[in-house]
């Protein structure tokens, strides 16, 4: 396997900024742009940090620090890690079934075109006073702050929506209908099994947002009372509806990632990934499950006792396909031949910090001690350690291991390793104390704390700086890779699945010569003579002699 | 092995050419056709909520609905689903003439329709901002009306490309199918919505 860059024709970088059709050109596209957004956001967190490393607000006013936490939190989610993760699929989807392009490939393409006008259209939200009442929203406080900022801001939320249900239509058709006639559902790589139960979940929750957000936009704007109590609305209701969106949202933002170290794992490790199908099931048992669990946000907003009981139980129930996953990864590590390069620790990062936010929502599951630490620092240090912890570490997997394949260069390890260091203590520096703080009672959202906090705040931000600093060798390690990294072979990890089998980055008609498919995608081990193929057989030759 | 060698026939459109599975497009309206359906579970489950909460539903002082004028409106929707449905029947067997012709007097009714909801509109007499019922009936009708309107103009879009020749024959007709779909969907809603709005 030694074929390098194909000599077919490849994009030009203009065409990156052109509605383009081709799925490769919209995963980059996604990718560069969430990352874009990602620097925004994280500029926005750490003037937040900033502030609280005193108790005193004393470098924004309140009303900045709540735009600031408003912002921070919208552009994380829907314009950072949701669209990172659409970019991941959008590249990887059809290479991995074998297609040409999505199935839909112009409507692949407004997917993405939505996103950065609305991305545009929360920020200039400044201009008008950005909106205070925090990422979720909540009337009667988004009704009283500021009523223009709160308007972009739900439809700004309501074209990422757009795009996000595209989206999930384009993935479910392209999964269930493209694959090559040889790759049977059981077949594909558990990456597409997590997509799909991904998009599944958001084509069913994102448009109830979008019904909510509507509502809620003619009580701001037209003076309705849906949700107003002083016209005997019912705040609550929001709250259901937000929460039907934005529980499953979390199993969006996650689910993808899950599925990119059920890739990464198995190819460096050189073992075949243990429990395929658990894997698969407990992706499409996570999206059932985080579908009827909504009101364990609401556990504190007057939910009757048998109602939270249910909630309660089914929130639990979670643990068992998530458990199942974790040690389906740590079983396929197992005896295996590590190859400890940058993907795999931040795969075994991505494990090792997904975990501690999985057990920290089992705790906040219960009702006592959700009850307990309502709205304080512990629900922060949970969600950060499950979305930043698993879903940012499980990206640069992703990004450090289809790095070749996307940009034909190969990355440079020593860089690769300090980002991960430096990510991996700075997000235990900066979210493990937050854990305590919740514990002690200190509230979030806000930018005047007591005096008994400050030491934990301290070295919480402390963390966040080493986790901000930690990004300036991976924008080093990317710009110089891309430049003069060495140049990727058409397999360098001599992985099995589909995208390997084309060249590196792949030609604008993804494969010059129709892909093989053999038994599985993780056959690492597998007997290379029962094989027709002699190009596979000569890679699982390869694949046999090193794992 | 060879990709999609089995669907290349000149009934089949180019965008279709690279593809497996003849029936993935109509898969994808399926798919959007549930997501639009959850928008409306949403509106429904906000509307049943505020039922439940509110002891007297309508809340006293809001004027009766008529249902007589909406009773016929639901009618001629419904009935709507059944012309349409020939038209595609119509086309099935090469019969352009009948796709325009049965999709012309859907689009009628389903104008009739809309003319019905506005007329009932002006002569409500409650307004968008009266109480809960007031939006709850407004938004739900209003937004349900909104799909009328773009489904008639998917049924328009149909019409005028049944003028080019060949566009649609008993192998391609996607578009007919996808403005059916979306169509009997939009009756279907209508259904939900008037036996909770309307009737009880």
């Amino acid at each position: 396997m030694t074929a390098a860059i194909s000599a077919t024709k490849q994009r030009k970088w203009q065409d990156y900024f052109t509605f383009c059709t081709d799925h490769k050109v919209i995963g980059i596209q996604y990718l560069v742009s969430s990352f874009f957004f990602y620097f925004i956001g994280g500029i926005f967190a750490e003037i937040m940090r900033t502030e609280l490393a005193t108790p005193e607000p004393d470098l924004v006013s309140p009303e900045l620090y709540n735009q600031l936490l408003t912002l921070h939190g919208t552009i994380m989610i829907f314009l950072w890690i949701v669209p990172a993760a659409a970019g991941f699929a959008n590249y990887l989807i059809p290479l991995m079934v074998g297609a040409e392009d999505m199935a839909f490939p112009r409507l692949n393409a407004l997917a993405f075109w939505i996103n950065p006008p609305a991305g545009v259209l929360l920020l200039s939200s400044f201009f008008v006073g950005a909106p205070q009442s925090g990422w979720t929203s909540y009337p009667p406080l988004s009704l009283l702050s500021g009523k223009w900022g709160e308007e972009f801001w739900i439809l700004s939320i309501l074209l990422i929506g757009t795009s996000s249900i595209l989206g999930a239509i384009n993935f479910i058709t392209t999964i269930l209908k493209m694959r090559i006639p040889d790759m049977d559902i059981h077949s594909m790589p558990l990456f597409c099994w997590a997509m799909l139960a991904s998009s599944a979940l958001a084509l069913l929750s994102t448009p109830v947002l979008a019904a909510a957000l509507v509502l809620l936009s003619f009580d701001l704007i037209i003076g309705t009372n849906f949700f107003n109590p002083a016209g005997g609305g019912n705040p609550i209701v929001y709250q259901h509806l937000f929460w039907f969106y934005s529980h499953p949202a979390v199993y969006i933002m996650i689910l993808p990632f899950f599925g990119i170290i059920s890739e990464v794992l198995p190819v460096h490790s050189r073992k075949p990934i243990f429990g395929y199908r658990a894997i698969a099931y407990s992706s499409l048992a996570i999206s059932f499950l985080g579908l009827i669990v909504w009101a364990h946000h609401m556990f504190t907003s007057g939910t009757p006792g048998w109602l939270r009981m249910f909630f309660m139980a089914t929130t639990m129930l979670i643990a068992v396909p998530t458990g199942i996953k974790i040690f389906s990864w740590c079983a396929t590590l197992w005896g295996g031949k590590l190859n400890l390069n940058t993907s795999l620790l931040f795969g075994i990062g991505f494990v090792s910090s997904f975990l501690i936010g999985g057990l920290s929502g089992v705790m906040i599951a219960s009702v006592p001690f959700d009850i307990h630490v309502h709205d304080t620092y512990f629900i922060v240090a949970h969600f950060h350690y499950v979305l930043f912890g698993g879903s940012v570490l499980g990206l640069y997997a992703g990004v450090y291991h289809w790095f070749p394949k996307m940009t034909g260069r190969m990355v440079n390890e020593t860089l690769g390793r300090i980002h991960f260091v430096m990510s991996f203590i700075g997000l235990n520096v900066t979210f493990l104390p937050m854990h305590e703080l919740g514990l002690m009672g200190m509230n979030r959202r806000i930018a005047l704390y007591d005096l008994e906090f400050q030491p934990l705040n301290l070295i919480s931000t402390i963390g966040s700086y080493i986790l901000a600093t930690s990004t300036i060798p991976f924008i080093i390690n990317v710009i110089w890779s891309l430049n003069k990294g060495t140049q990727a072979e058409r397999n360098p990890w001599r992985s099995l699945t589909l995208e390997w089998q084309t060249s590196s980055p792949p030609a604008i008609e993804n494969f010059s010569e129709p892909p093989v498919l053999w038994s599985g995608p993780y056959e690492y081990g597998i007997d290379s003579e029962s094989i027709e193929s002699e190009s596979v057989q000569d890679l699982l030759t390869e694949v046999a002699s090193e794992g | 092995m060879q990709i999609s060698t089995d669907i290349t026939s000149s009934s089949v459109s180019a965008e279709q050419e690279h593809h497996g599975h003849p029936d993935f497009r109509i898969f994808g309206v399926v798919l959007f056709l549930i997501a639009e359906g959850m928008i409306f579970l949403g509106l429904f489950s906000a509307f049943l909520i505020y039922r439940s909460m509110i002891p007297v539903w309508p809340p006293e002082g809001t004027p009766e609905l008529e249902t007589l004028l909406p009773g016929i409106n639901s009618i001629i929707l419904i009935s709507s689903s059944f012309v349409m449905h020939q038209g595609q029947a119509a086309i099935k067997k090469n019969d352009v003439a009948g796709l325009r012709l049965w999709f012309g007097i859907t689009a009628l009714m389903g104008a009739i329709f809309l003319a019905g909801q506005l007329y009932e509109y002006f002569h409500l007499e409650f307004g968008l901002t009266t109480n809960l019922f007031a939006s709850s009936f407004y938004v739900l009708t209003g937004f349900h009306g909104l799909h009328v309107t773009v489904g008639l103009l998917l049924i328009l879009c149909v019409l005028w490309r049944s003028q080019r020749p060949n566009h649609y024959s008993s192998q391609s007709h996607f578009g007919v199918e996808a403005a059916e779909l979306y169509w009997h969907f939009v009756d279907v809603v209508w259904v939900i919505l008037f036996i909770l709005v309307y009737l009880l």
